[in-house]
């Protein structure tokens, strides 16, 4: 699987707005047995200092997962879906997720390498409010691999 | 200094319902028909499923949901799932590698399942001071 090394620095336009809603948040703490009150209750989040309840750690994958879809289903860099594998996942949070957030995604190839006949490629997404404010940035890696 | 470790159970159902909150409906997630036709050994949890576990582990030992400030991992081995009431058991240990003076603590994350490594690099940042 070759993958177009020239796509190394490309950024994508920014997604629309993605509003992070209270019950999103509340569904995916159950999802992942996450029990803290402040994942639940907008008042022991406040209690914590936050506007509203706060998301888990992992979150953002929900909003980043589509962005970054952006890059992988660009045709012209070359990335056959039905062999990609996920790799690495990596989060670099200025402050949690909270309900209430309008979230915007830049997404940005970082890395694409050839190796042993697998294909490699990291994207990094800035996730920021819509007045500008950074809030995480997230980076995959995806496995694309190779024929036989 | 070891942080005492963690067990996670995971089933179909838990994968079913990962699958409708977070939008991830990759049938390899719940169809053994399809995981067994890309050359899986059955239905796998998803990468990220098993790192939200992690890092809810990370988040009791810090004692705060809103303490991790960087949180990375590599999938080196799906999780296989099986259909059954007991599913499978994901155990959770870290380390402390570092604390440092602006009160952030370091921990490097081991989690196996069956065990067997399934994650590589797994490396938590948590804040211990507010």
């Amino acid at each position: 699987m070759s993958l177009d090394p020239s796509f190394v620095g490309r950024t994508y336009p920014p997604t629309a707005p993605y509003q992070v809603g209270r019950e999103k948040i509340r569904e995916f703490a159950t999802a992942i047995g996450a029990t803290d009150p402040a994942h639940h209750d907008p008042a022991a989040a406040q209690a914590l200092g936050h506007p509203d309840v706060v998301a888990p750690p992992t979150f953002p994958v929900l909003i980043t997962m589509a962005a970054s879809q952006q890059i992988v289903e660009d045709p012209a860099l070359g990335v056959d879906y039905s062999r990609v594998v996920h790799g690495d996942q990596r989060f670099a949070y200025t402050r949690p997720v909270v309900a209430g957030d309008e979230l915007v995604c830049v997404s940005t190839v970082e890395d694409v390498t050839t190796r042993g006949g697998h294909g490699f490629l990291t994207t990094r997404t800035d996730v920021s409010t819509v007045a500008g404010e950074p809030v995480v940035a997230v980076w995959s890696k995806i496995v694309v691999r190779g024929e036989g | 200094m070891e942080l005492p470790a963690k067990t996670f159970r995971v089933t179909r159902a838990d994968l079913v319902r990962y699958a409708g909150a977070s939008g991830d409906f990759n049938p390899i997630h719940w169809s053994d028909r399809v995981a067994t036709k890309v050359g899986l050994p059955g239905v796998i949890a998803h990468g990220m499923f098993t790192m939200a576990l992690v890092g809810r582990a990370v988040a009791e030992w810090a004692g705060a949901p809103d303490a991790v400030v960087e949180y990375g991992v590599r999938f080196t081995r799906p999780v296989v799932v099986p259909d059954d009431d007991e599913g499978t058991e994901i155990e959770v240990t870290a380390v402390v590698r570092e604390v440092t003076e602006d009160g952030l603590t370091r921990l490097d994350v081991t989690a196996t399942c069956l065990g067997e490594k399934v994650l590589s690099q797994a490396r938590a940042t948590i804040r211990t001071t507010r």
